[in-house]
């Protein structure tokens, strides 16, 4: 994810970081990205916040429902305050409530929220769960492989990209 | 000086490091000029020592912040199926053994070394076919893996957004 948004111009800004709880490596990749875009770029606002992971790797479905619920909790507050333009993510759990709360927005008439999910390159030939449930969810869903486009034809494929 | 980069990832992956370390596949390795050998074991349980691997110059760790530097003095990288361990050595253009866990044949993460395996950017094997598929497999016939293009994202992007 950050790869990718290292290759997006200036005009995304400010950019909100959400990350869950739990993640230690991400915040210190982020803050290095930042820096570095700083130099280029001058300036530039952004935020980091945490919410509960919604689903470890191997949690089963009953138990992620729970957790979801709870990451739901936070997430929504979080995004109804950030109001962002565009949701960009790229799969773990935490994705998927911060998007229904998006999504809420939308359908609350607040704001039209531009969701667009990037499946991850482990994915070849299925989804993950939160992809699963994202397809349907998102305004675009991209794949890095031509064979998983195929099996869902809503999804979009543009070349790796990562 | 040629050398092998074994690793494992951030779990374990025992059966692999005693396989790679065992004098058949030493011997392999001594065969095709290789005379270090070094083993990234994450939390495993074996730890082959210098004595047991004779005619190979061994080092040993567990963990460390970035593999980078190992893969990059590497001559041969064998990895278990990880994404990130896959990518990382090819993107570093070296090439890759991967070596399958048969304990974790419903792990997604195969997804990925199968498929580049069919593409031809590694070989692939088991613990089993370890020592002949190192004693026949032609590294010369891998092929390179192209870098992913975020730029190409970054143009969808903005015109998904409107900013062109």
């Amino acid at each position: 994810m950050l790869r990718l948004l290292e290759s997006l111009s200036q005009a995304y800004v400010p950019r909100h970081y959400i990350i869950a709880d739990t993640d230690k490596m991400s915040e210190d990749k982020i803050r290095f990205l930042e820096a570095s875009r700083r130099e280029k770029d001058g300036e530039q606002k952004f935020t980091i916040h945490r919410i509960p992971r919604s689903r470890e790797v191997q949690q089963s479905w009953s138990s992620s429902v729970l957790t979801t619920l709870h990451s739901l909790v936070y997430s929504m507050p979080l995004v109804f305050k950030l109001r962002p333009d565009l949701v960009l993510c790229n799969g773990p759990g935490t994705c998927v409530p911060l998007c229904v709360s998006a999504l809420l927005l939308g359908v609350l008439g607040v704001k039209k929220v531009l969701i667009v999910y990037v499946e991850s390159i482990c994915r070849v030939e299925t989804l993950s769960l939160s992809g699963k449930i994202l397809y349907h969810l998102s305004d675009y869903f991209l794949v890095q492989w031509l064979s998983l486009q195929e099996k869902y034809p809503k999804s979009v494929y543009i070349g790796r990209t990562v | 000086m040629k050398s092998v980069f074994v690793t494992v990832g951030t779990t374990s992956f025992d059966e692999l490091i005693a396989c790679v370390s065992s004098e058949d596949a030493v011997q392999a390795l001594r065969a095709l000029g290789y005379s270090r050998l070094v083993l990234q074991i994450g939390r495993g349980s074996v730890r082959p020592d210098s004595a047991a691997c004779p005619g190979i110059e061994l080092r040993v760790f567990r963990y460390k912040d970035s593999i980078a530097e190992e893969i990059r003095s590497a001559d041969l990288v064998v990895s278990h199926a990880g994404a990130g361990s896959c990518l990382e050595t090819l993107g570093a253009g070296k090439p890759l053994l991967v070596v399958v866990n048969d304990g974790l044949m419903s792990n997604h993460q195969l997804e990925l070394a199968r498929q580049l395996h069919r593409e031809g950017h590694l070989h692939y094997c088991t613990c089993s076919t370890l020592v002949e598929t190192l004693r026949t497999m032609d590294l010369s016939a891998l092929m390179p893996l192209l870098p992913g293009q975020p730029g190409k994202f970054a143009s969808f992007l903005d015109r998904a957004v409107g900013l062109r």
